[in-house]
């Protein structure tokens, strides 16, 4: 799989944490590879969107990588009760549904992005880069194995 | 069936295991299928409501399972392995997510369901106003079978058309 220049987080150089909210197993498994080629960190994972709430409560990531289609709770009401009690969350709504009325009532419920499945990496790398802002930095090819 | 409803099944198939298999795929037989399903190996089942209702069954023989799993992971899996049949569900909810977005921009609203592994060896047989259709995937890993019977729910769309929707 492709290496990416690794993004870390501007106020530590740490890598970025991630929550990866998927009910499919693997689903789960193939973004933490992904992430894991961006030099980042799974902090946390979870299979449905009861779940993720408490783990997010419990892990704090820096980007929260959600499903919408889920069991129990759905993807979209996650994502609004997590901004609803940390306006400051990071929520990229995955998903392989991305009719327009999905991404309009994800992003009108606090996520920031929407990326359809089956995920590009390189199109996975540079919503990440653009939802982390100035809080994301790209190492440079020497500080990238650091 | 209308094509309109299939070939953005097609379609997703086409780009979903393009991606995952990082090799081309050509459709082979198309057949409506008149018995009840049998179910080849492992086959994982997602439901759709609203506009259209009905399902898909994506069906592959245990062995292609495995190899379709291990290329979709990158890296070779046991036939036994749980990963396999999560991978066929997260094939079959792929497909049916990309094509379902395709009909929405046809004006089709739906609700896709989880998907489900399909474990027994028969499905309703078709009906009158629910034929299935089963397309052959053929890919480099072996033949990936979708059964899909949809129909058109006409009291819902006939509502929608009412309210002007």
């Amino acid at each position: 799989m492709e290496q990416f220049a690794a993004l870390k987080r501007s106020k530590d150089g740490q890598p970025v944490r991630y929550l990866v909210v998927d009910d499919s197993v693997f689903a789960r498994k193939n973004l933490a590879r992904i992430v894991e080629t961006f030099g980042g960190q799974v902090a946390g994972e979870a299979g449905d969107g009861l779940t993720a709430i408490t783990e997010y409560d419990r892990t704090n990531p820096d980007i929260v990588l959600m499903d919408i289609t889920m069991p129990q709770m759905e993807g979209i009401e996650a994502a609004e009760k997590i901004v609803g009690q940390h306006p400051e969350a990071r929520i990229v709504m995955v998903s392989s549904v991305g009719y327009q009325e999905n991404i309009v009532a994800a992003l009108q419920r606090g996520a920031r992005h929407f990326v359809q499945k089956p995920v590009k990496p390189e199109v996975l790398y540079e919503v990440i880069k653009y939802v982390l802002g100035e809080d994301g930095a790209v190492a440079s090819a020497a500080g990238a194995g650091a | 069936m209308k094509m309109e409803l299939i070939q953005p099944f097609i379609n997703a198939a086409d780009a979903v295991l393009a991606q995952g298999l990082q090799s081309p795929m050509s459709i082979g037989n198309l057949s409506m299928e008149q018995e009840a399903y049998r179910r080849k190996g492992v086959a994982a089942l997602v439901a759709i409501t609203g506009d259209i209702e009905g399902r898909i069954v994506f069906d592959l023989d245990p062995e292609t399972a495995v190899r379709v799993a291990s290329r979709f992971a990158g890296a070779e899996m046991p036939e036994s392995d749980e990963l396999v049949r999560e991978t066929v569900c997260e094939l079959a909810n792929q497909v049916t997510g990309n094509a379902v977005t395709a009909l929405n921009d046809q004006g089709f609203h739906f609700r896709v369901h989880p998907p489900v592994l399909h474990t027994s060896e028969h499905a309703p047989t078709s009906t009158e106003d629910t034929e299935a259709l089963v397309i052959c995937c053929e890919t480099g890993s072996g033949s990936i079978f979708m059964n899909i019977a949809l129909r058109y729910n006409v009291q819902l769309s006939g509502e929608r058309a009412a309210a002007g929707k």
